[in-house]
């Protein structure tokens, strides 16, 4: 068995294995676990209203899913997209709001570029404290998503509430810097060819070009890396900027597709279901993108399972948690399986 | 702004070692579970899963210290899931603790949910009368201090108490040797006849016990009644302050007071109706564990292991 079969198999199974252990406390609930997850299907997929609606978690999901899968391939542990993505969504409407004199089509890449850069700041710093002092990069993304998210709520609540409102939100953006809406009576918008177009990068950096081959080699062997010549400190920072940028990208798309002002809960946690479609996605962008859809189809199905059957919606948080062990359990047996074969 | 009165300095000082109570718990088990070589990013969820499970309990049987009970043994159970993941299969240990939260914050809200519904009719907040302090006798009489350190919750005396007896058991025994051990070298331990697997096995056990205890405390003792995501991060707070205490006990106790008290003088500048933005304060914590690790990166104090998983060598 090839390590590409294992990557397809091991998540197949571990969602099905998922599926299995939720059913237990669907059933527990008197309810029918079939005809639950058949209202959990339908509530995704049924009809138009709610596959767009499955889109629009899809975005972020996979810009986060892609920020997360990008750090991992060259084992930067970046925990951090959920602040990234605040860092980006912060400095994106910063430029968004007072942008009100500006064509669209200057207007909406201006303020995807500084959404991107804002998440890229904040995933420099952790980089380089890895690189130079060799801090380690876990618990200071991790804490830096606590830091950024409460820098976000004290300018909200502070210098920046929205002074027509006066509740704990940016002022609105300006309407050019708004994404388009694709489909016409639903919130499908620009965001979610964004976030595909950087899945298209992704693939390209990775199979086509030379930075993305010695990511690959940095995330098989570092030291062998050093000794062929590759400039590992480098190569990791740049990749962390730019994990940290597509997170950022998530961020300003959820303001410029739906809320069109910064938010204290921007993000219900994207940035750490991120690290799940990671790993569930095997950090290849095919895999990202199926295992974001997954995601997006269990959160928005859940809560038309909820409203069907009672059963409460916190249920979707549990899932992907369930996945993520289940995928590591499986993965664990088909490469030991792997190994007696031989 | 006038000068703070005698009764807010006491009750701000009292405040801290309470909320200080599950920040002990929480990083004394981290710390456990770090000597020993596995970083539990696990901890947020346990404390989540301890807080529901204890409530859950306490509220049933009206025993509040079944609760505890029930959250020590939930907490266990979890600590074994962790350590499956990361020791006898080698899972990476950050994903499989981020797993294990992500999949704890979302069952702790839904058993609540499923359980509570059953029995209660309308809108109302199922809660419980939270424990009473315990006044120390003539102790808790002096000024200040008898208020602060001597009128406080049975949980919080305990939690004094694990101070001394978590450094004693880490640094004084051969269990603690032990311990230590398999997170600086496991293969070394290996050779001298320590079980690595079990050692990392009962650690994390320790770790879920004690997190989920910390957790329980914030339904059980703090707010009387459980919420989804009540931790609020503190699990987070428990990582950087094993970080900014360098592993050890007693730095713990003194650095879960200074965040303890952190918290406490947010929560009274708010109460005052100060200008400051009080989430200023709620990053505190993080700002300081950030500065300590950097300054503490040059001499690298970290157990060596941590973070790698260790394969029996046949």
């Amino acid at each position: 068995m090839t390590s590409r079969r294992l990557n397809v198999i091991a998540p197949v199974l571990s969602t099905v294995a998922a599926l299995l252990i939720s059913a237990v406390p669907i059933y527990l609930q008197d309810v029918n676990p079939i005809f639950g997850y058949e209202r959990l299907l339908f509530g995704a997929l049924g009809d138009k209203l709610a596959l767009t609606e499955t889109f629009v978690v899809f975005a972020p999901l996979l810009l986060c899913g892609l920020a997360v899968a990008l750090a991992f391939t060259c084992k930067f542990w970046n925990i951090g997209a959920e602040g990234q993505l605040y860092a980006g969504g912060l400095i994106g409407t910063f430029f968004a709001v007072y942008a009100t004199s500006i064509p669209a089509v200057i207007a909406i890449p201006a303020t995807l570029l500084f959404g991107f850069l804002g998440g890229a700041a904040w995933a420099a710093w952790p980089a380089v404290l890895k690189v130079k002092l060799r801090v380690d990069e876990v618990v200071t993304t991790l804490l830096g998503n606590w830091v950024m998210t409460y820098a976000v709520a004290a300018i909200l609540f502070g210098p920046w509430k929205n002074p027509v409102t006066g509740w704990h939100e940016s002022p609105a953006i300006s309407d050019t810097t708004k994404y388009p809406i694709l489909i016409a009576g639903s919130r499908f918008h620009l965001g979610i060819i964004v976030g595909l177009l950087v899945a298209v990068v992704f693939y390209i950096i990775i199979r086509k070009t030379k930075w993305g081959f010695e990511l690959l080699a940095i995330g098989a062997n570092p030291t062998a890396s050093y000794a062929a010549g590759i400039n590992v400190k480098r190569q990791i920072i740049i990749a962390a900027i730019v994990s940290g940028g597509i997170a950022g990208l998530a961020g300003i798309g959820q303001v410029a597709g739906i809320q069109f002002h910064m938010e204290t809960d921007l993000s219900p946690g994207f940035g750490y279901t991120g690290v799940v479609i990671a790993m569930v996605g095997a950090l290849s962008p095919i895999g990202v993108v199926l295992a974001s859809f997954l995601m997006a189809v269990i959160v928005q199905g859940t809560q038309a399972m909820s409203r069907a059957t009672g059963v409460p919606w916190a249920l979707a948080e549990g899932m992907q948690g369930i996945i993520l062990l289940c995928l590591l359990v499986g993965v664990f047996f088909t490469r030991y399986r792997l190994k007696v074969a031989r | 702004m006038s000068i703070p009165d005698a009764a807010l300095i006491t009750g701000v000082l009292g405040a801290t070692l309470r909320l200080a109570t599950p920040l002990i718990y929480g990083t004394i088990g981290e710390t456990f579970s770090e000597r020993a070589g596995i970083l539990n990013l696990g901890i947020e969820g346990m404390m989540l899963m301890g807080a529901s499970i204890g409530f859950l309990v306490g509220y049933d049987t009206g025993n509040l210290w079944l609760g505890i009970l029930a959250a020590i043994i939930i907490g266990i159970l979890l600590g074994m899931i962790m350590a499956f993941l990361t020791v006898s299969i080698g899972a990476q240990q950050h994903v499989a603790g981020l797993g294990l939260t992500i999949a704890c914050s979302g069952f702790s809200f839904y058993i609540y949910r499923v359980s509570v519904e059953k029995n209660i009719a309308g809108g109302v907040t199922p809660h419980v009368t939270p424990f009473s302090t315990i006044p120390i006798p003539y102790l808790s009489q002096i000024p200040i201090i008898g208020e602060v350190l001597f009128n406080q919750h049975a949980l919080a005396y305990i939690g004094l108490l694990l101070v001394p007896i978590s450094t004693f058991i880490l640094f004084r025994t051969r269990f603690g040797l032990a311990l230590r051990a398999v997170g600086e070298n496991p293969n070394a331990a290996a050779t001298s006849g320590i079980n690595v697997f079990r050692m990392r096995y009962l650690s994390l056990m320790i770790a879920g016990a004690l997190s989920a205890v910390g957790g329980a405390w914030l339904s059980l003792a703090q707010s009387g009644m459980f919420l989804p995501g009540l931790t609020q991060g503190r699990g987070w707070v428990c990582i950087a302050l094993v970080v900014f205490a360098n592993w050890s006990p007693f730095k713990v106790l003194a650095g879960a007071i200074l965040f303890g008290g952190i918290d406490a003088v947010q929560l009274s500048l708010q109460s005052v109706g100060w200008d400051i933005p009080y989430q200023l304060f709620l990053m505190l914590p993080y700002l300081l564990t950030i500065t300590a690790l950097i300054l503490v990166s040059r001499r690298a104090r970290a157990p060596a292991a941590l973070l790698s998983s260790y394969k029996r060598e046949d």
